[in-house]
Order: C-alpha cells, then structure tokens, then sequence
C-alpha cells in the first residue's frame, strides 16, 4: 500500500447537530415558564434537529440536498436591523468576545513563582505562520518590566575600537531590515522527555511562536563599533531586568542573521517581550534571544554564564552534560486536530500543522494517521522561510475507527526529524531540552484526542 | 572578514538604488556615542570562567551565613536543600566528585534532584549571578564583598571549603579546581555551531515502517482535569471543539451524544468597573510564591494570617510594615523579605484582604 486508504477517498458528512436548546433559552424557560414566543423557537429547533439528524443517516450524498429553513438565514438578526458601533471605540482592537478561549496559559505547577515561569501559546487555534502579539509566549527569569524607551541604552563594549553607546532614537535611524523567524523555547516540549505529561498542543509545544522581526543587524553596530573579528569569537547578550539576562552566541552566528529589534509584526515589541529592544537570534533558542538587550560585549571566550552552566544543559546518559547546545533542530506538529480536541463527526478533515528547522528551510513534512506504519507527503503551504514555521496541510477522511496522526519533518540540510525512542536511545530520558521527538495524538472512536506515545 | 565585505557590498548595492549614504558608511554620522569609561565600568559586570571581569574582594564564610539567612534561605532553604521555591543548590556531591571533577550521582537513577554543585562547571558563574541577579526580589543590592562572603557560605554548605575559608579574588582560583562537576561539561556535539552534525536522525521510511504500533504513554485518568477544562481553551466552532474535561470521556461518537460537546456561545459578561482585584495584586506581586491558600509554604498560610489577625487600623499598619521592611520569627526562622518595590497602596491593600481570609 503507498498511500494510505484514508488519505484517498475525501467525502463530505454533514454535522450532527448539536444541543439545539442552547443553555440560555433553558435558563430562561425554567425561570420564566412557557410562552408562545418560546413555544415557537422549541418547534424550530426541534425541526432542524430533526432535518440535521436525516442528513447524517443518509450519508455524504444527503449534504447537495437542502435542509430545512436555517434560522440563521430566515430570521432577521441583530446585526442586520440595527445600527452597529462607530470607529475607534476600541482605539486598540481586539479580538472578538467568542475568540476569548484562545489565551496564553501556565500549566498548573509547572514553577513555584510566576516571574520565573512560562506562559504557553495557544497554538491549536492558529491559522498561518504567524503569532499574534498578544498571544506571543513568554518565559521571564525575574519578572518583565515596561521599559521607557528614553531610559533605554545599548552598549557595545569589550574587544572593539569604540565603545559605543546608543539611544532607541539611534538605533531606529539605522537602515533597519525586517525578517519572518520562529522563536522556541530549548524546553519546548521538555516535559514529554520520561512520557507523556500535559494535555494538548497548547502545553506541549506552545512555547513557539513566529513574527515578522523588525531592526538592525548586529554585524552592522559590531562593524560601528569597530569589533575585532580576528580575536573576537563570541558575543555576550545582555539583558536590562534584574536577572540581568546573558548569553554566548558564537561570533560566527553574530555576524551571520543575528538582529537588535525593537518591532514585531509591525508594531513595537510587547514588553513582556522586550519592549523596547530585545536581541534576535534565528534558529537558535528563546534564551539567547536577549529580552531588554542593554549590551553586547565582544570576546575571545565563552562566558559560562547561569544559563549556559546550570541550566539549558543536556544531560547524556553517562553523566556529562552537553553544554552550548543552542540550535534548535528540525521539528514538527499537527496542530488540529490535536490533544485534548473533539471531532464532532466522522468524514472530511484537514489536517493542519507548524513544522520548522533552526538549521534552514522545511523541505517536506510527512504525515500518518496509522501510527507510523505508512505516511504521506502533506502540503507545504507558501511561504517556506529560514528558520521559519512553515504550514502544511493534508486531506482525511476519518472513518470513526481508533487514529494515531503523526507528523515528521525534514529541514533542507536533509535532517528527519525522530522518533521518541530514537532520541532517548542517545540522549536518554533525563534530559530536559532540546526534545524535538515526533509527536502522536490518539484519535478515540468518541472523536476525542489525546497526547499518546508510541513505541 | 567577508561577512563585512558582503555587509559593505549591501550598503553599496542600495545606494544604487537611489539611497543616499554619507561617504563613510561606516559611522553612520550623528548616530550613537562614544561610551565614557565610568558607564562601562558600571554595566560591564560579568565576571567569566578565567576570571576576567572578577573585582577585588573578599568575604568569609561567617559573614557569608548572616547574608545568607536573612536574604536566601527563604527561597533556598537554611542548608540551601529548599525544593519549595528554586531547585536546591546544595546535594547530591561527595568529596570522591571534588577529586575526580566528575558528580557521580548524575548517573544515578534515584538521584531526586539535580542540584547546583551537581551541575555548574565553573565556580565564576556562581559569583557573578548572584553578583547580578540576587537577592531575587531585590537584584543587585549584593556589594562586591557581600558576594564573595555568600558564595563562600555556599561552597561551605557544599563542603568544598572549610568554615574558616576565607574567599577573595585569589583563593576563588584554588576553588575552581575542587568543583565537583568542572569535568562534566563537554562541547563534542553538532547543536552549538550551525553546521553541526545532528547526533539523531529519523527515518525517511514511507510504507510498512513499523510492525506493531504500541501506546506505551497516556495521561493518566485522574489527570483529566489537571489543566483545567480543555473546552474553554479552544474555539467554541469549527471543525475542532475543546473536550470538556470537567466530565468523562463521551462513550460514543458525538452527534449520539450531542450534549456533552455543546458548549454555550454566550458573550463573555463585561469587565466589572473600577474594582481591583486583589487576587490578581497578590500574584502578581509575587506573594502567592510563598503564601498559599490554606497551607503552609514558605510562609504561613492567608487562613492562618486571618486567624492570627484581626483588621484593626494598628494591626493593618504593623502588619504592612512587616510587608514592606521585612520581618522574621513570627512563622519560625524562614525570614519575609523586604519589598520596597511595592507600593503602599497596594500593600494595604493586599494586607486587608489577606487577615479578611482573602475576601
């Protein structure tokens, strides 16, 4: 079999209806009694349940039929007969009431202190590549402050000719280059090292997020500065809150994409991001993306700061530790459907994920629906960016039966992504970063998913 | 070198474009400064694995142990073991690792946790973070000496100094060469360089890849609700709702059991007024990391403050002082911290509603 039997006969099944006495009208007649108005709206809703239960026992063919009246279209609605709200009410727009569920989350005892914790984006409702500001994730060491940008400096300093030192104002005169990258977390996904942990896509991968950068190139302040690149192998990032944040960031990847940004899809960055200024460092981990960036320091050494000795370091099965380990490797994930999700009927699905690579492209993304047992090459959706997410896409046809979905990039250095099992084999199961595993979600005959591993 | 070439040949290939470049454009005049050495010295803090960067100083490690309990152990413990708020920095090292520079119990599987000692390499990351970051809710207030006394403090509750130790810009080098783990960090891996070699790759296998396909992790029942009801975290339409987890699995395809799926559209009632939340204050200040609802942590708990209390004015000032200069005994010997980051408005605030039980 080349191809899975399900990825090849697409059907349409109409939905089954839901509850058609919605909470608040039972609400209302049980505190109100029965009158001919609700005693109308009962008989229209049980018709169209009526007429939507038919078309679910006839099958795919039942959906070219018309169903009865729909309400939605007959009756006139409020916003149809009424006039609606001005401009600028809402001089900062927002997203609709019925969009609230889509939130940044903790999960729940994760961190003792929420200043040193992490807040989870909420990646099973997005569309495209692109992370909203508002739902961007964050991870702060010791708090997040909003800065005032008059206040903030950017030093550079160490083995350069100049010492230099400048305002937001300077920085923002400079020619200024825009960039799409993602940006993750080395924990992403840590929690699953031993098994499985949290839920849905939200705890399990929503330490990722992906923006359009706006600033300057680093290389460009090294070159003002005047950095001697013959001694000068790294850069220390520093940050401006009190955890005073730092990391080396080999000079080779300094001069190469690295960028000073104080912009993210075309607004200035949030401050739980940084706002004004924050280092952006493509294909490489969240943490080395310097937040409030103060300084940058050229030098001949590795620094061995706190987070490059004690933290966000990989501990191998004989007791080292992989120190520096910075790169973010090739990875992917079904976003819908995905844990802790419903599918409300059998038939038509499209399957829909997020797959990246800090080392390039996204070449090819294959998907399965068997566990692992057959796969199929899912549509890469444009644009397909360096060290970018990139969407893809691929029909299904679910059949009501027990489904594990899978999915398994390749980036363009020709790197596949791994199986669980492989990456414990070398890394082993203590580890906490870098787990860039082939995810599973189990569908169960009642249309409900779950996080699974599988072996 | 070249990448400032190419840097240079990019300026050069705009300005064809018709934007105007001053002729050196490598100064882009009038824009930045020349740092003066005073501001260097005060932000050029880090202090790096050979040293540089380390000021002159020293501290004992008496000295070290006042600092210590009266601005640490509440968030690490008296021995510097605490679980409760930070992973612990002291454990899990013997005098067999100082000699070898190896931990062993890294490779040990009942190993609880991995401490500090266990993992740092170097003793001048220690310094200089504390130097930078500590105490935690007031970084930077630790003075050069300051900071050598506590890390000396540490590296006595370690035993890899003894209590007469005295720590300064000299015997630190001696240190580094008794850290239990300097031999346990290595750079033998493709993930620090960009064209590093992956050390795990996957299969390119497209039919028949596997034999048998075993579940062999799931969430455990009771863990069902554990983030809380997962159909309030998704879209109330579309293909995809949340499960909602306050309930059991639905036994059959939803559409047979429509109810259980159905969630309500009702718009999200508006924000109520003026009123703050103080709920919301108290995390946000950070007082819920040591002070729970009803039990015990770092701190007594908002029941046993409302107990002990009564809101009288004089109780709600003294009880606001002790919140903003710190205070230590009345709950045992783990001190309350000072937080003169918060301001007094919010401190009464927070203070009534904790001896009101947190109504």
């Amino acid at each position: 079999m080349s191809k899975s039997k399900l990825f090849e006969t697409p059907g349409q099944v109409r939905r089954a209806p839901e509850s058609f006495l919605p909470a608040d009208f039972v609400a209302d007649v049980s505190a109100n009694g029965m009158n001919e108005e609700r005693r109308g709206f009962l008989r229209k809703s049980f018709l169209g349940a009526l007429g939507a239960g038919l078309a679910t026992g006839m099958g795919a063919k039942a959906m070219a039929q018309a169903g009865p009246d729909d309400p939605a279209i007959i009756e006139k609605q409020i916003w149809q007969t009424t006039l609606g709200q001005p401009v600028a009410v809402k001089p900062y727009g927002e997203p609709s009431i019925y969009e609230k569920y889509l939130q940044r989350r903790q999960s729940p005892g994760l961190t003792a202190v929420d200043a040193a914790s992490v807040s989870f984006a909420p990646l099973q409702g997005f569309f495209g590549i692109i992370t909203p500001n508002g739902l961007h994730f964050e991870r702060h060491h010791q708090g997040w402050y909003d800065i005032d940008p008059n206040k903030h400096r950017l030093m550079i300093n160490g083995m350069v000719k100049k010492e230099l030192v400048f305002t937001m104002d300077d920085l923002m005169r400079l020619p200024s280059t825009s960039k799409f990258h993602f940006i993750e977390c080395g924990a992403n996904t840590g929690m699953e090292w031993g098994n499985v942990a949290v839920p849905t896509v939200q705890y399990t991968h929503g330490m990722l997020s992906c923006c359009e950068f706006t600033g300057v190139p680093l290389s460009l302040l090294l070159e003002m500065a005047g950095a001697d690149l013959k001694k000068g192998k790294y850069v220390l990032a520093e940050g401006n809150d009190g955890s005073g944040m730092t990391r080396t960031i080999p000079m080779e990847i300094a001069l190469d994409d690295v960028m000073v940004a104080w912009a993210m899809n075309g607004e200035m960055l949030r401050p739980e991001n940084g706002y004004p200024l924050r280092l952006v460092v493509p294909g490489v981990q969240g943490v080395s993306w310097v937040k409030w960036l103060r300084r940058i320091e050229v030098g001949d050494k590795p620094y061995g700061t706190k987070d490059e000795a004690v933290h966000y370091i990989d501990l191998m099965p004989d007791g080292t530790h992989r120190q520096y380990t910075t790169v973010q490797e090739v990875k992917s994930v079904i976003t819908t459907p995905s844990g802790g999700q419903q599918l409300l009927t059998t038939g038509f699905y499209n399957i829909s994920g997020l797959a990246w690579s800090g080392r390039g492209k996204i070449q090819r993304v294959d998907v399965s629906v068997d566990g692992g047992r057959n796969w199929s090459q899912a549509r890469l959706e444009s644009p397909i960016m360096d060290k970018c997410l990139t969407r893809f896409n691929i029909d299904w046809v679910w059949d009501g039966k027990p489904a594990i979905l899978q999915s398994r990039a390749v980036d363009s250095t020709g790197h596949i992504q791994p199986m669980i099992n492989a990456l414990r084999e070398v890394r082993g199961t203590r580890s906490i970063y870098h787990n860039n595993a082939i995810q599973s979600w189990k569908v169960d005959t009642n249309g409900e998913v779950s996080n699974v591993q599988v072996g | 070198m070249f990448k400032l070439a190419k840097l240079v040949g990019s300026v050069a290939l705009a300005g064809m474009a018709g934007v105007v470049f001053a002729q050196d454009v490598k100064t882009y005049e009038g824009i930045g400064r020349l740092a003066t050495p005073n501001e260097v010295a005060a932000w050029d803090i880090d202090v790096r694995p050979d040293f540089v960067g380390l000021p002159k100083g020293s501290g004992t490690v008496e000295d070290g142990m006042g600092i210590w309990d009266t601005q640490c152990a509440s968030c690490h413990g008296t021995f510097g073991e605490s679980n409760e708020v930070f992973t612990p920095i002291i454990g899990g090292t013997t005098a067999k690792d100082q000699e070898t520079g190896r931990v062993a119990s890294l490779t040990d599987p009942n190993q609880p946790q991995r401490s500090t000692l266990m993992k740092v390499p170097t003793v001048s990351t220690l310094w200089d973070y504390i130097h930078r970051a500590m105490p935690w809710t007031n970084p930077r207030t630790l003075s050069v000496d300051d900071t050598y006394a506590v890390l000396a403090y540490i590296l006595y509750l370690g035993e890899i100094v003894d209590d007469e130790f005295v720590l300064n810009e000299q015997t630190i080098k001696e240190v580094q060469e008794r850290m239990p783990n300097r031999n346990g960090m290595t750079l033998e891996h493709g993930m620090w360089q960009r064209d590093g070699k992956p050390d795990v790759n996957g299969s390119d296998c497209m039919t028949n890849c596997v034999t048998a396909v075993e579940i062999t992790s799931t969430l455990p029942d009771y863990a069902r609700n554990a983030h809380y009801n997962i159909a309030e975290q998704n879209r109330i339409f579309g293909p995809f709702r949340g499960a909602d987890t306050t309930k059991p699995p639905v036994a059959e395809l939803p559409g047979a059991n429509f109810q259980t799926v159905a969630m309500t559209t009702a718009a999200p009632a508006s924000s109520g007024g003026e009123t703050v939340d103080v709920a919301a204050l108290f995390k946000a200040n950070n007082c819920a990391a040591c002070h729970a609802a009803d039990m015990k942590m770092v701190g007594p708990s908002i029941k046993q403050v409302a107990e002990k209390y009564d809101d009288k004015p004089e109780t709600l000032a003294m009880l606001a002082g002790k919140v903003k200069n710190g205070a230590v005994g009345t709950w045992g010997q783990i001190p309350m911290p000072p937080h003169p980051q918060v301001s007094e408005e919010n401190i009464n605030l927070m203070v009534q509603w904790m001896v009101s039980g947190g109504q």
